[in-house]
């Protein structure tokens, strides 16, 4: 192959920041979703149903 | 404005989880098919031939294509989902833009970065002020500006609203850009999938180019719904996080 | 709306002399530039022109964070959030205030820095003209900036940021008009007029943008 090394740096790079990307939004959302479980655990609930005094739970 | 609000936080409650629910389900056919497509793009791409004046850089345009079409195309999205925020104060349109601008610069740095290296062997030089290079470059600044306005402001939706705001007038702006930047430098490239082999386009380089075009697409749609999640989930945290800290504060 | 005008070019006089630092600091650039690429005579006469559009550039830019930062520290934006005019015919009267008050001394004190760049009398009479329309444009683009980083404590730097990629349309036609009067073969007239066009298009979307911002920047 000629200029072996532009393509392969090319695709190098493409991969690297795909990856990355990836990589990032998956571990973000397994964050985020530990984070959620969490505070499901500690039973903070979503609905509104542990907001006591009629206080939505925006 | 504080019955709007309620309005907001209620269908705040029920877009959401829709959107959640249907991503669920929508997300591993999605990336299934992505994959599928990205093997098979990278297959055609390096099995094809070289075109006989590029010789085998021809084969960086595969990618090179697909992120510049995706840098464009990022765009409108976020200013459609910013006239979304802007006319209907629809929540999900908020996560889109703010989701959307990260994956946005990244495709068009992948862009600018294998357009350089296709223009060394080519041109014999990393980087020529030329018209197109010139827009996108402009384009990665407004992406990263976007993403620097987005960080600095902690109430989400106003930032969402304000954000939307910038991405249209730069949406509008865009056209000028290009069209100045082309007068300034004359000297620019024609079109872009035609210009690859000219008019008579072998289907041999055609074929690669749409299916990782495809691919490309799909995968900046993956990438934008698990974006979108994360970020639905990200408020979701911080509101309870609030919620637990007054009612701790309240003494319950 | 003229009372508008009025308050607000006195206050930006009365401020503690905005349009002095503006000069002061398109003066600095524009000095400072020799000191890069030397003393050469007739490069600082070729790149004259582009200097001198870059420091107003950059010096426009300078105090455009206070455009509504002030009025929303006292109060008054509220005011003229909720005032009978539209917003957009406020946003731009404002426009013209700070115009007036920060960027037409620099217009003004262009063709100093014309000869210091040993440019010759055409280069400078026409810097000069199309920096007077060219620069209503860069204000207005701002405005947008300005009003979108309104509740930001320290927005001065992403305001330049954010509005500095739109400018270049603006920067490209002034410069290219000013080339176009030097040197023969290009005619001056279209890049001028696209100017015009330019700026008479930000007139519009300009204020139309800052009032949407402000609305929704609002608490």
């Amino acid at each position: 192959m000629t200029h072996a090394f532009y393509i392969v740096t090319a695709y190098a790079v493409t991969a690297a920041v795909v990856l990355s990307l990836i990589a990032w939004t998956f571990f973000d959302g397994r964050a985020r979703r530990r984070e959620l479980a969490e505070l499901d655990a500690k039973g903070l609930r979503r609905r509104g149903t542990a907001a006591p005094g009629g206080a939505p739970s925006p | 404005m504080t019955e709007s609000l309620a309005i907001r936080k209620f269908s705040d409650l029920a877009n959401p989880t829709c959107f959640l629910a249907l991503a669920e389900r929508v997300l591993p056919w999605l990336a299934a098919l992505c994959c599928v497509l990205l093997a098979v793009g990278l297959f055609l791409s390096f099995t094809t031939e070289g075109d006989y004046q590029q010789g085998d850089t021809v084969r960086i345009m595969y990618i090179h294509v697909p992120a510049a079409w995706l840098s464009m195309m990022c765009y409108s999205v976020m200013a459609l989902s910013a006239i979304g925020t802007l006319v209907w104060r629809h929540p999900l349109a908020d996560v889109s833009h703010k989701a959307a601008a990260p994956l946005g610069a990244a495709f068009t740095l992948i862009a600018l970065v294998t357009g350089s290296l296709w223009g060394k062997p080519m041109w014999g030089t990393w980087w020529v002020w030329d018209a197109r290079l010139t827009s996108v470059f402009i384009l990665f600044l407004m992406y990263l500006g976007l993403i620097a306005l987005n960080r600095s402001m902690d109430d989400p939706s106003r930032a969402a609203r304000v954000s939307a705001v910038l991405i249209l007038v730069g949406f509008v702006n865009i056209p000028i850009i290009k069209f100045s930047v082309d007068w300034w430098n004359t000297l620019h490239q024609p079109a872009s999938v035609i210009r690859l082999d000219g008019p008579t386009i072998d289907p041999e380089f055609l074929w690669p180019l749409l299916i990782m075009a495809v691919a490309f697409t799909l995968l900046f749609f993956c990438l934008h719904i698990m974006a979108m999640r994360n970020e639905i989930w990200r408020r979701r945290v911080a509101t309870q996080r609030r919620l637990a800290a007054r009612m701790a504060g309240r003494g319950d | 709306m003229t009372a508008l005008l009025l308050r607000d070019l006195k206050l930006s006089i009365r401020a503690g002399g905005g349009a002095l630092i503006g000069i002061l600091f398109f003066l600095t650039v524009v000095a400072v530039i020799p000191f890069g690429v030397g003393p050469d005579l007739n490069l600082l006469a070729r790149i004259g022109p582009a200097i001198v559009w870059i420091g107003a550039l950059l010096a426009a830019l300078l105090g455009l964070d206070r455009m509504f930062q002030t009025d929303r520290d006292d109060g008054s934006l509220d005011l003229l959030l909720m005032q009978e005019p539209p917003l957009v015919l406020t946003v731009l009267v404002k426009c013209l205030a700070h115009w007036i008050a920060n960027v037409l001394p620099l217009v003004i004190a262009s063709p100093l820095l014309g000869l210091f760049m040993n440019m010759n009398e055409v280069a400078i009479g026409a810097a000069m003209l199309t920096l007077f329309v060219g620069s209503p444009a860069l204000t207005l683009i701002g405005a947008v900036g300005a009003a979108v980083a309104v509740t930001l404590p320290r927005g001065g730097l992403l305001v330049s940021i954010l509005v500095l990629p739109l400018c270049i349309p603006v920067l490209i036609f002034g410069v290219s008009a000013t080339y176009a009067a030097v040197e023969d073969p290009a005619p001056f007239l279209p890049p001028f007029l696209i100017l015009t066009a330019i700026t008479m298009f930000f007139a519009v979307l300009g204020p139309v943008g800052a009032a949407l911002a402000l609305r929704n920047a609002g608490d």
